[in-house]
């Protein structure tokens, strides 16, 4: 048995259920714990002070904002070469959440750019990066929204992504190129040593799993109703023929 | 020529022909019949390649399919002549045979030749994209109603070209159509090839 | 494709409103800004090579949904996907007629704009050579969107939602040029990037727009 039987509708109806649930709890519980460790009981940064908290929202919601892209890249990429309508599905479904976790890392961002920087906007590179993805997450939602036909929509805006991947990296770089910004280098990173202490570096892990979690579920929750919706089309179409 | 076996086609993620089997020889041509939305224009697109087919195979010499339908693609802007010489050069075929004059006088377009496309009657502009078919020297023709808005001398006109150019040089033809063309012809009913409201197959079958 | 080609730059001509409109309107809109900021020819000069550059750029995204949308609806797209010509061959065609309707004219009235704006005599090469490395990329770009939307009733505004975003480091990169020059520093940087999303996107996005016509034609 192939692990793309997973993918067929009804069975994907039948294994998300139960795997919906799971991860809805323990993104509830990961991030109730991780915030309230976070806020109430860190200490406060020697230079920062207790602005520093919101890293607690930023970190995770903007590594969800890139990290949804990418799942929508992969999926899309499944459903030009293996055709599996869930996957399509799976794709729209993630892209409003992306696009809010996007929104969330933009105002969490601004809010603390302005006690830091001296004013909510400023045209760094990653902000403006996260602006320029926004509208990417804004134009992909549109295209969907527009198209009649369930697989001409699922086929035109995979082609988008895909294209739309290439030109948001290729924007990353141009922004670069453009402002050298004020953000501070990435807190975090597998290879580098000194990253920020333990005593924020637990909490934000734990934050980061929850949102990871969150992610998960709403995806999942989203993609049944898709799902649904297309099955009740389905079923339409051929009360229609009979 | 033409061989279609098994052919299951869609339209909007439904299947609406399950099976359509035929032949068309060189010098043939059939007549699709059936009931308004039984599937012709959908077959005809399939066959021209325009859309995927679900199953079943179509099978006929490379690069010699040609489609047409009420959609003209004639150019307000230009004339005639320029909408006729585009195809043509599109296609890559000279005016070698037939030639220019040949072309317009057996569609009636002689005295139009200089006129703007967008000026002709909805009956001229069907010669006109009609005349499109002798200009790009396809074998195998699929036509969607061809006659809509002709008067019953240009249809005459019409089957004389597809008889006595088009056939007789070995071309074959498979035309949707209502009215009598005057051809003798064989005609194929689709209404038994209809799919069965349950059967399987199209976009929307993994989620029944 | 050359017949298609002469074809599209002939409608273009006798249609009217293919050359005029746009270089009409990156007119309008240069014009309109010493309106809105005002008349003060230092801060002018120091924003004419943003402002030129993305006044083309909007020009540029006018006459997009025209590429393929006629085509479209007389049929004659789904005539040319039956013929020899592959549709990648007519994106490329395509690409290149909106170019020589758009970019190509905004590119020779463009250093007629700067003077308007009081741009810094050093940038006018510049600009020149900005746009006219950068404007066929805004064509091909603008080609792939208008594959994209081409079936849709009401895709012109959709259109410049999709386009928009994917000209953000065109217009970096052709602006940055450009005010480089001004500055005079060395745009050279700028410049070979810019041509390499102009070949970049000539190479690959032929390719993308023949698959969503395919997809857009069945």
């Amino acid at each position: 048995m192939s692990i793309w039987e997973y993918a067929n509708p009804t069975k994907f109806m039948g294994w998300t259920a139960p795997v919906m649930r799971v991860a809805f709890w323990l993104a509830g519980l990961c991030l109730a714990t991780g915030l309230i460790w976070g806020f109430f009981f860190t200490p406060d940064d020697f230079r920062q002070g207790s602005t520093v908290k919101i890293i607690y929202l930023h970190v995770p919601s903007a590594l969800m904002a890139i990290n949804a892209w990418m799942m929508m890249l992969v999926a899309s990429l499944i459903w030009i070469v293996r055709r599996h309508h869930v996957s399509a599905l799976a794709a729209r479904a993630a892209a409003p959440v992306g696009m809010v976790m996007t929104l969330i890392a933009l105002f969490t961002g601004g809010i603390w750019g302005q006690p830091m920087w001296g004013s909510y906007w400023e045209w760094d590179p990653r902000l403006t990066s996260f602006l320029i993805l926004f509208l990417f997450y804004l134009g992909y939602i549109a295209l969907w929204e527009a198209i009649e036909d369930p697989d001409t929509a699922a086929d035109l805006t995979s082609v988008l992504c895909m294209v739309g991947s290439v030109f948001a990296i290729l924007s990353r770089y141009a922004v670069n190129f453009w402002n050298q910004g004020l953000h501070q280098g990435a807190s975090l990173s597998l290879d580098k040593e000194e990253n920020v202490a333990n005593v924020f570096w637990v909490p934000l892990l734990v934050c980061i799993a929850g949102f990871v979690l969150l992610f998960i579920a709403l995806v999942l929750m989203r993609t049944r109703t898709e799902i649904r919706a297309r099955r009740m089309r389905a079923l339409q179409a051929r009360a229609q023929r009979a | 020529m033409l061989s279609v076996s098994g052919l299951t086609c869609a339209r909007g993620g439904v299947p609406v022909l399950s099976d359509v089997c035929f032949s068309v020889a060189p010098g043939e041509v059939l007549i699709l019949r059936g009931p308004n939305g039984i599937g012709k224009t959908t077959l005809l697109r399939s066959l021209a390649g325009l859309q995927p087919l679900l199953e079943g195979a179509v099978d006929y010499p490379e690069d010699q399919g040609a489609y047409a339908s009420h959609a003209d693609g004639i150019k307000a802007a230009l004339t005639v002549t320029e909408n006729l010489k585009f195809w043509a050069d599109v296609h890559g075929t000279a005016w070698v045979s037939p030639t220019l004059p040949e072309v317009l006088a057996a569609f009636d377009l002689t005295d139009l030749q200089d006129r703007l496309g967008g000026t002709l009657s909805a009956g001229q502009k069907r010669r006109l994209g009609l005349a499109r078919l002798a200009v790009i020297g396809r074998k195998v023709l699929f036509l969607d109603e061809p006659t809509v808005s002709l008067d019953g001398f240009s249809v005459k006109r019409f089957a004389d070209w597809l008889r006595d150019q088009h056939l007789a040089n070995g071309g074959c033809a498979v035309i949707a159509t209502h009215i009598d063309l005057g051809l003798e012809a064989p005609e194929l009913d689709l209404t038994p090839f209809k799919s069965a409201p349950d059967s399987g197959g199209g976009s929307d079958q993994a989620f029944l | 494709m050359k017949a298609l080609l002469l074809r599209d730059l002939r409608l273009a001509v006798r249609a009217g409103g293919g050359f005029g409109l746009g270089l009409a309107f990156f007119l309008i809109v240069v014009v309109l800004v010493p309106f809105g900021v005002g008349p003060d020819t230092a801060l002018l000069g120091r924003i004419a090579p943003g402002i030129l550059w993305v006044a083309s750029l909007l020009a540029a995204l006018l006459s997009l949904d025209r590429i393929f949308a006629l085509d479209f609806e007389d049929g004659s797209l789904a005539l040319l996907a039956t013929s020899p010509l592959p549709m990648e061959g007519v994106a490329l065609t395509k690409a290149t007629a909106h170019w020589i309707t758009t970019g190509l004219p905004l590119t020779i009235a463009a250093p007629v704009l700067g003077f308007l704006l009081n741009l810094a005599p050093q940038a006018y090469a510049y600009l020149l050579l900005s746009l006219l490395l950068g404007t066929p990329a805004l064509s091909m770009i603008g080609t792939f969107g208008a594959g994209l939307t081409v079936g849709l009733r009401r895709g012109g505004l959709l259109l410049s939602l999709l386009v928009l975003p994917l000209y953000v480091p065109t217009l970096i990169f052709g602006a940055e040029a450009v005010r480089r020059g001004a500055d005079g520093l060395d745009p050279t940087g700028a410049l070979m990037l810019l041509g390499g999303i102009t070949a970049g996107t000539f190479a690959l996005l032929p390719f993308a727009t023949a698959a969503v016509l395919r997809i857009n034609l069945r």
